[in-house]
């Protein structure tokens, strides 16, 4: 490590850059081989597993000076909002517990077989006495994560996995102790401790499961502070964040980017494109004189707008609050596990005291009855159980990151298990909600036509010709080179090719989008583009309604362009429906007894993706989508959404099955333990045992995203 | 017994020498990159420079 970590030098600071498409070893020696280069840099370090660069650089070179060199390098990179922002790891507090149980645990077993063997008198004694000095420490810390919940669960009158848990630790390792002070048989530090042990395995996967899934939709947000550049009174133009801009401020929207804040156009004319806030998928025409909205996407060419509303006063803002309010409505979901915790611990507590009461009824000292209620609530305690739900959910999550669907927390699977409806938003979820050229007017280009296209394309950053650029290239095109190449804002990108005039322009007076190509000599080429149906979709839909799930569309969009869409997939459809009229629908179908899932991807979809039973975003998705909702799939191909509904409904299963195995042992172990002969040897072979076919069962849905 | 009075002592130390080395490198960022570090060791320091 090198300055990075330590304090930092006179007049330099650190930077913390996100940096979305690193991914091996040579992008690491590249950024920090060609920063280290760099006049004003110190040092660089790579951090591939958040996607992240830290730099420590001089305080005059301002973090878009980094994200320009970074450019430079060949990688796109943007500052991170909030500083130095980590995103607090869940699996972190976690480690350390499940260090000090494992350690304990192991330690403790060793001296434990010993006593089992046959150890007797003084050597016994000391055993316990060594157990009692690493068990109780080690017990009271690595069980806090569980006293601490189950302490607020109780203060606020109600119960979950962690209390019957709390309790049998706790019981166990007092009354080890006492057995340890007055010379007794039998210790029960290892089964606390193992028990322990299990269960925080079960929640570090459960949190690293969480951590993983967050740093893969991390990368996708944009990380870009919103701003715009803000034109002053003498022509300066100045970089401003959103939360600086001010009504009456002139900002200056260069093609391709997004309005940071509502407004009046005032000199220069565009097309915006409004999907992302309206679900509208044709772009929308803008003179001076008209308003356009915050989050809309500047296609053509540079305006410059006054900022009418900024802050609490967008559509933004008000599409906020209106998922707040929907947020709160969902969190009344009780997950299984602690459904399950609130069936089964009075049960195994009212065990436990009948057995204390039947041995003192039977005649047993009270000592003896309460060493025999003990063993009934440590062999009840719910160590497969405990296991039962997060392994089975790590396993299936794991199976479908890798088939490119990031799950964003347990519940939202258990949610997903049961929905039995489907609302579809159309631009961006069951379309790609980005115009790709026209597959025919593609593949009637000549090769040399081609080449040149994917050349002119390849130099502007516009939306159009990236989309162009990169169907060009996916069909195996080559780029020439080009001379004297110009980008002219608003008109298209125009070069010399072997002596000849080439163009890639906007058509004049072309309905929809579309780009015509220009070679001297030859006749102009018109390419449509058009927001497409994903791929797959057809079979997809066919897949969910195998499911039982029925799906249909729900679209802020124009009734002209839903009714094609609806007519190509055969699904009914509700056109120009508004945030709150989303909501509306789902609470509706709610009402009627149906699980909704909702997928959607854009800023009008947020409220609904918040009220749904369950939800998924497209990583194409606003930054709103992505964070709304509990899935998000990042492939293209719409198949995302019958295989997240069949592994969830698969891991279901595999939970319930989970939780027959551990209390099928339960059953057969708590008459032993109710007769008073379950030793500590017997309580330690059968939890690890139920634990390892729990896993086992579990580890079948490694196969499940399919 | 003798053997015991030695080897338990040992064999505890042992094991709390480990658990001291993980929270040395829990604290110590060493679980910051598994990804990096796995990466890292393909990279070529052959141009002669320092890295990290």
């Amino acid at each position: 490590m090198t300055a990075l970590a330590q304090g930092l030098p006179q007049g330099s600071e650190n930077t913390v850059l996100a940096v979305p498409g690193m991914h091996c070893a040579g992008c690491i020696s590249k950024i920090e081989r060609g920063l280290t280069g760099v006049a004003g840099i110190e040092a660089a370090r790579v951090n591939l597993s958040a996607r992240q660069v830290t730099i420590l650089h001089d305080t005059r070179l301002k973090p878009r000076d980094l994200v320009v060199e970074l450019e430079r390098i060949g990688f796109e990179a943007e500052p991170r909002k909030g500083a130095l922002a980590r995103s607090p790891s869940a699996v972190r507090p976690l480690l350390a517990p499940l260090a000090v149980a494992s350690f304990a645990c192991m330690n403790v077993m060793l001296l434990s077989v010993s006593v089992w063997s046959g150890a007797e008198g003084s050597t016994r004694s000391l055993f316990h006495w060594i157990s009692a000095l690493i068990g109780v420490p080690a017990i009271a810390y690595a069980g806090m994560p569980f006293f601490k919940s189950a302490w607020g669960a109780l203060r606020r009158g109600r119960t979950n996995m962690d209390v019957p848990i709390s309790i049998g630790v706790t019981i166990a390792t007092v009354l080890s102790f006492y057995e340890t002070v007055v010379g007794g048989r039998d210790a029960w530090f290892d089964g606390a401790l193992m028990l322990l042990a299990f269960l925080l395995a079960g929640r570090v996967l459960d949190a690293m499961m969480r951590d993983r899934a967050r740093s893969g939709v991390d990368a996708l947000l944009g990380h870009a502070p919103q701003g715009a550049m803000v034109v002053g009174a003498d022509g300066t133009l100045e970089w401003r964040k959103a939360e600086e801009l001010a009504p009456g401020m002139v900002m200056r929207v260069a093609a391709g980017e997004r309005l940071a804040a509502d407004g009046e156009i005032v000199t220069g004319g565009s097309r915006f494109d409004q999907a992302l806030l309206t679900g509208e998928s044709a772009p929308v025409a803008g003179a001076p004189g008209d308003r356009v909205l915050a989050g809309t996407l500047n296609l053509d060419a540079p305006v410059d707008v006054r900022v009418g509303a900024a802050g609490q006063d967008t559509t933004l803002a008000e599409i906020a609050r209106l998922m707040e309010a929907a947020a709160q409505d969902r969190s009344h979901y009780v997950r299984i596990a602690d459904r399950a915790a609130r069936a089964y611990a009075p049960a195994a507590h009212t065990l436990a005291a009948l057995t204390f009461l039947g041995w003192m009824i039977a005649g047993a000292g009270w000592y003896h009855a309460l060493v025999v209620a003990v063993s009934v609530l440590i062999i009840t305690c719910p160590c497969a159980l405990g296991l039962a739900v997060p392994v089975a959910q790590v396993v299936a999550s794991g199976a479908l990151m890798r088939a490119g669907i990031m799950v964003k927390d347990g519940s939202a699977l258990e949610r997903m298990a049961r929905v039995d409806r489907a609302l579809l938003d159309k631009t961006g979820t069951l379309t790609l909600g980005r115009p790709v050229p026209d597959p025919a007017a593609i593949a009637a280009l000549p090769a040399d036509a081609a080449a040149v296209a994917l050349s002119l394309a390849s130099h502007s950053r516009h939306p159009i010709s990236r989309a162009l650029a990169m169907a060009l290239a996916g069909q195996g095109h080559r780029a020439v080179s080009l001379e004297a190449v110009e980008e002219r804002p608003g008109e298209g990108v125009f070069a010399l090719w072997q002596g000849r005039r080439v163009a890639l322009r906007r058509p004049e007076g072309a309905s929809g989008i579309a780009v015509t190509l220009d070679i001297a000599g030859d006749p102009t080429r018109l390419i449509a583009f058009a927001d497409r149906l994903r791929p797959d979709a057809a079979e997809a839909l066919a897949r969910l309604d195998r499911l039982g799930v029925e799906a249909s569309i729900l679209s802020g969009d124009h009734i002209a362009s839903v009714a094609q869409v609806a007519r190509e997939t055969g699904l009914l459809a509700q056109a120009e429906a508004g945030p709150e009229d989303k909501q509306e629908a789902i609470a509706r179908l709610q009402g009627a007894g149906r699980n909704v899932l909702m997928a959607g991807d854009g800023l009008n979809d947020g409220p609904a993706l918040a009220r749904a039973d369950a939800s998924i975003a497209p990583g194409s998705a606003s930054d709103v989508g992505l964070q709304a909702a509990d899935l998000v799939f990042v492939q293209d191909s719409l198949l995302a959404l019958p295989r997240a509904v069949s592994a969830a409904r698969a891991t279901m299963r595999v939970v319930k099955q989970n939780f027959i195995l551990a209390i099928g042992y339960n059953l057969l172990a708590v008459p032993l333990a109710m007769a008073g002969l379950v030793t500590p040897m017997i309580a330690a072979i059968a939890m690890s045992a139920s634990s390892l076919v729990v896993i086992a069962n579990s580890l079948r849905l490694a196969r499940a995203a399919r | 017994m003798n053997g015991l009075a030695l080897l338990m002592p040992v064999a505890l130390g042992l094991g709390l020498l480990g658990l001291a080395a993980f929270f040395w490198s829990l604290r110590h960022g060493q679980f910051e990159d598994l990804d990096g570090a796995a990466n890292r060791i393909l990279i070529d320091d052959e141009e002669g420079e320092e890295n990290g």
